[in-house]
């Protein structure tokens, strides 16, 4: 019989484990191990998603090769990013005439459908007037048939890359959408998913005899296929047609449950309602079972259909799996960091399956992610996690250690701590560097969490085995 | 042809035999055009990065920290605080008030956290233009914590690469004379350029260690602090990767009168030259030297030739491309796959020099593509015309090869193979017979077009129903 020492002691070690962040004295004012990426990172890959696009960011050479090195160490694609490469001149006299030089090279040699302009910390330091720069360039070549330019202000020093994607998602709904037609496509604004998220989407709204344009689309321009020819501007993307026509669309889905408010209409889905009164049906991703059947229910409204056999059998296997796999995985402890976003929808999923998140981590600061987390596990947890915005892996790390999670759910930057912790990382998101086949991971939808329930099953079983000494063949 | 190159750009490439050589380079880069260069913090980064006990803050906005996160595959056989990522992560405030003191407060708790021999602290675009004065703040911290703290001047848009590397050479010059040399025998030299990538400069250093040469500092591979301050103390520079680090080389020169030869230790030719030149250098105090370098390099190759052989038999008559940072790879690759039965047919750099441009000219082929800071748009124009099986390159030309189904070597800052000293040319003729005889070549649209009916016409016609 345990004694009352035993019970208080156990007592304190489920407060240890409920505690909020570590309250510190002051934060850390410097970060170490960044979990975030800087804002034009985003909007470059945004532009990438549309079809003939080419990213272009005002600034100095290096912001520019920096992002490609890293955006193609996970693509495995080409990634060409133009640059206005600034020198010290230009810092001092102003940046415009290069950008204008660099917009015709792009136009001429590339032969861009369309350039997406986001600035630096350098250029919106020295406060050059990008959207009055393009102003006289299109004055300046109207002669010409220039291609459209859409331009998004992203000043590294203000936010994350997913500020900086969702910023260029709007930018371009604000710059080129009009209603001047009425349209059968619905509009569908993802954020930031991967290739397959895209391709399934796509699936997905096919089989419900939906037409939709969804922004962006790099499912082809990011992991396209081998070519007899290197295109310049590999094909695919969202087409600058369906762009024009999304304010006069019959609705747009938009995934965040971190994104701003929609009347603020700093998103696209909530600019193209308050400006073209396109309905906005503003939902989570649609990662795990509940986020999923809040997507397609929304999507038999919208189409006025049930949902194809094919899907509401995935739903189901998905159940069977859920029930199959239950105890593998119940209670276990995990760690779940990466965009907010992203991390909410992992959260409500690894919830509803029995998994205990006793941390969810992002670099953003949104203001938003613990009401997000709060309602995802709302009901389905013992306690709620903790959450913390704005962090960096030093802090989560320091963290993790005195929560012993059994795994981490998150991108590849955290696995030198998965592996100080020898505990199993689970890769999701964006970026994974340490893998092959980032961009063909799958997360939304039925299909999505039934993979990644699949490789949460196994990894704990994993576990199980290399840690006896049995050699177990049945579990 | 005419449409990939840009006009302003034709001065920049040459084909070796058409017409007297000459080439333009070292100028910016064309605006519009995607640059494979990046800017002076990258120079400087790379350069200082693997000085292993370090702290390394990036002050700036969190991109240039958080893209330049352990990229190298340098490796520290002691301290790895070279592998964590510091920044200053500078916000809107800070950049209308100032980064100063969020500086101060950040170099404060970094030093305290992880007692560092020294911090470097590394000045982004952002910081050159709201003016924060970063040798005020170095200074103050060194008084107080009693380290170096050394600012690098790297705004990344004032100049390319080059200008990085020259602010790192002065960062580190500025340690130098500060350690005691009272050990460092007249036999003794520093190796200057290797960055101890998959472990080169262990290879290296165990080389010069049989020869009978004390090392004094690694720069910058496996570097420490405390060996850079005693650096000045060695009796010559030994030079590879000259555009990253013969700035320093040139400083301590000036300053210390220490002599220095330029070496590569890629392939066989330029690594034992490498060798030979040391062992000349200390001729009249050790004598012995040659002989046994001799010998050194003949056992070396007694184990390295009859492996290469097989290789060959596969190569011969292949023929590579090669795009690197600095110009001194392309002089070794060059030499290296003429030991491999293979010609070299592209050849280019970021950051050559007209002297190195000179040089490889006249090590190339007739025939040669010649470039200087090329672009996606050219790189894969010339690797198709000129039918290559492989590319020599890093990770942004990569895609450009695999997505045009031409073989890839890695040869970048990445990694995970050693490619220098003897054994390095083994790994290198490894990787380049792995990758050019992989069957898939066979499969992809370049060579096989495609297997499946693109029209009603490819069909055959018993399937018409």
């Amino acid at each position: 019989m345990s004694s009352v020492t035993d019970i208080a002691d156990a007592t304190a070690v489920l407060d240890a484990k409920a505690k909020p962040l570590k309250p510190k004295a002051e934060p850390f004012v410097s970060t170490t191990n960044a979990c975030k990426l800087c804002k034009p990172l985003g909007a470059t890959l945004v532009f990438k998603g549309i079809e003939g696009g080419v990213p272009y960011l005002h600034g100095s050479q290096g912001c520019a090769t920096y992002m490609r090195r890293y955006i193609i160490s996970h693509f495995r694609e080409p990634m060409d990013i133009a640059s206005s490469a600034l020198g010290e001149k230009q810092a001092i006299y102003g940046g415009g005439p290069n950008l204008k030089k660099g917009l015709l090279t792009v136009m001429d040699k590339y032969g861009a459908g369309m350039i997406g302009v986001a600035t630096t910390c350098l250029t919106e330091t020295i406060g050059d007037d990008v959207p009055g720069i393009l102003m006289e360039f299109r004055r300046e070549f109207a002669d010409l048939n220039v291609a459209p330019v859409v331009q998004v202000s992203t000043p590294s020093y203000s936010g994350t890359h997913m500020e900086g994607f969702t910023a260029a998602v709007r930018a371009v709904a604000d710059q080129m959408a009009c209603a001047d037609a009425k349209t059968g496509a619905v509009n569908c604004f993802p954020g930031f998913i991967s290739c397959e998220d895209i391709r399934h989407l796509k699936d997905v709204f096919a089989s419900f005899g939906l037409e939709a344009t969804i922004l962006p689309d790099y499912s082809e321009t990011l992991d396209g296929p081998a070519v007899e020819d290197y295109e310049k501007i590999p094909s695919g993307g969202t087409p600058v047609a369906a762009i024009k026509a999304m304010g006069g669309a019959p609705a747009s889905f938009e995934f965040g449950r971190t994104l701003s408010d929609p009347g603020e209409a700093a998103t696209a889905g909530g600019l193209l309602q308050s400006r073209f009164g396109v309905p906005l049906h503003r939902m989570g991703l649609p990662i795990g079972l509940r986020e999923s059947d809040e997507f397609f229910k929304a999507l038999e409204a919208i189409s006025c259909k049930p949902t194809p056999r094919r899907h509401a059998m995935e739903r189901g296997r998905l159940l069977d799996a859920f029930v199959d796999g239950h105890k593998y995985v119940a209670q276990k402890r995990c760690v779940i960091y990466g965009e907010e976003d992203l991390i909410v929808g992992l959260t409500s999923f690894m919830a509803e399956i029995g998994v205990i998140p006793v941390l969810v981590a992002g670099g953003g600061k949104s203001g938003r992610l613990k009401a997000a987390v709060h309602a995802a596990c709302e009901g389905l947890v013992p306690e709620m996690p903790e959450v913390a915005e704005g962090v960096d892996f030093y802090d989560i790390a320091d963290r993790a250690r005195e929560l012993a999670p059994d795994f981490f759910l998150g991108h590849s930057k955290g696995y030198r701590l998965a592996r100080e912790m020898n505990v199993p990382l689970l890769r999701v998101g964006f970026p994974i560097h340490d893998r092959f086949g980032g961009q063909r991971i799958r997360h939304l939808g039925y299909l999505g969490a039934q993979e990644l329930f699949d490789r949460v099953v196994n990894a704990m079983i994993e576990a199980k085995q290399t840690g006896s000494d049995i050699g177990y063949g049945y579990i | 042809m005419s449409d990939i190159i840009f006009e302003e750009r034709k001065d920049q490439i040459h084909v070796k035999g058409e017409g007297p050589f000459k080439l333009a380079c070292n100028r910016d880069s064309l605006a519009g055009a995607v640059s494979q260069r990046a800017c002076v913090f990258c120079g400087s980064r790379v350069v200082l990065y693997p000085i292993a006990d370090a702290l390394h803050l990036v002050h700036g906005p969190i991109g240039c920290a958080a893209y330049t996160w352990d990229i190298r595959g340098a490796l520290s056989s002691g301290p790895e605080l070279h592998r964590l990522s510091f920044s200053t992560d500078l916000q809107e405030t800070d950049v209308i008030f100032g980064g100063e003191k969020k500086l101060y407060a950040a170099l404060i708790e970094l030093i305290d956290r992880h007692q560092p021999k020294a911090a470097f602290v590394y000045s982004t675009c952002i910081v050159g233009i709201i003016g924060d004065d970063l040798a005020a703040v170095c200074k103050k911290v060194s008084a107080e914590k009693g380290i170096p703290v050394v600012p690098v001047q790297s705004e990344g848009f004032k100049g390319n690469k080059r200008e990085g590397y020259l602010a790192a050479c002065k960062a580190m010059f500025t340690l130098m004379g500060t350690g005691d040399t009272s050990d460092v025998s007249p036999i003794s030299l520093n190796i200057l350029g290797d960055f101890n990538l998959a472990g080169e400069i262990w290879i290296i250093r165990e080389y010069f260690e049989r020869m009978g040469i004390q090392v004094v500092a690694n720069i910058t591979g496996d570097g420490r602090v405390g060996d850079i301050a005693r650096a000045h103390g060695a009796a010559l520079n030994v030079v590879q990767c000259s555009g990253s680090t013969m700035d320093l080389a040139k400083m301590m020169q000036e300053t210390y009168g220490t002599p220095v030869v330029k070496v590569s230790y890629f392939g066989i030719e330029d690594m034992a030259e490498a060798l030979y030149s040391v062992a000349r250098f200390f001729k009249d105090k050790d004598p012995d030297m040659l002989p046994r370098t001799q010998a050194l390099v003949k056992e070396e190759l007694a184990v390295l030739y009859p492996k290469l052989s097989g290789f060959r038999k596969d190569l011969e008559g292949k023929k590579a491309a090669i795009y690197v940072g600095g110009a001194f790879k392309a002089f070794s690759l060059i030499k290296a796959f003429r030991h491999l039965g293979m010609s070299v047919v592209i050849a280019g750099s970021q950051t050559g020099t007209p002297e190195d441009y000179e040089e490889l000219a006249s090590i190339c082929d007739p025939g040669t593509v010649i470039i200087d800071d090329a672009n996606p748009l050219e790189l894969s124009h010339y690797l198709k015309e000129k039918d290559v099986d492989i590319f020599v390159g890093g990770v942004k030309e990569r895609p450009i090869a695999f997505k045009l189904g031409v073989g890839f070597c890695d040869h970048n800052h990445e990694r995970k193979e050693a490619l220098e000293g003897f054994v390095g040319m083994y790994n290198f003729a490894l990787e380049v017979h792995r990758t050019v005889m992989s069957p898939v070549w066979r499969f992809v649209p370049r060579r096989a077009g495609t297997a499946l009916a693109d029209t009603l016409e490819d069909l055959p016609k018993e399937c018409a129903l």
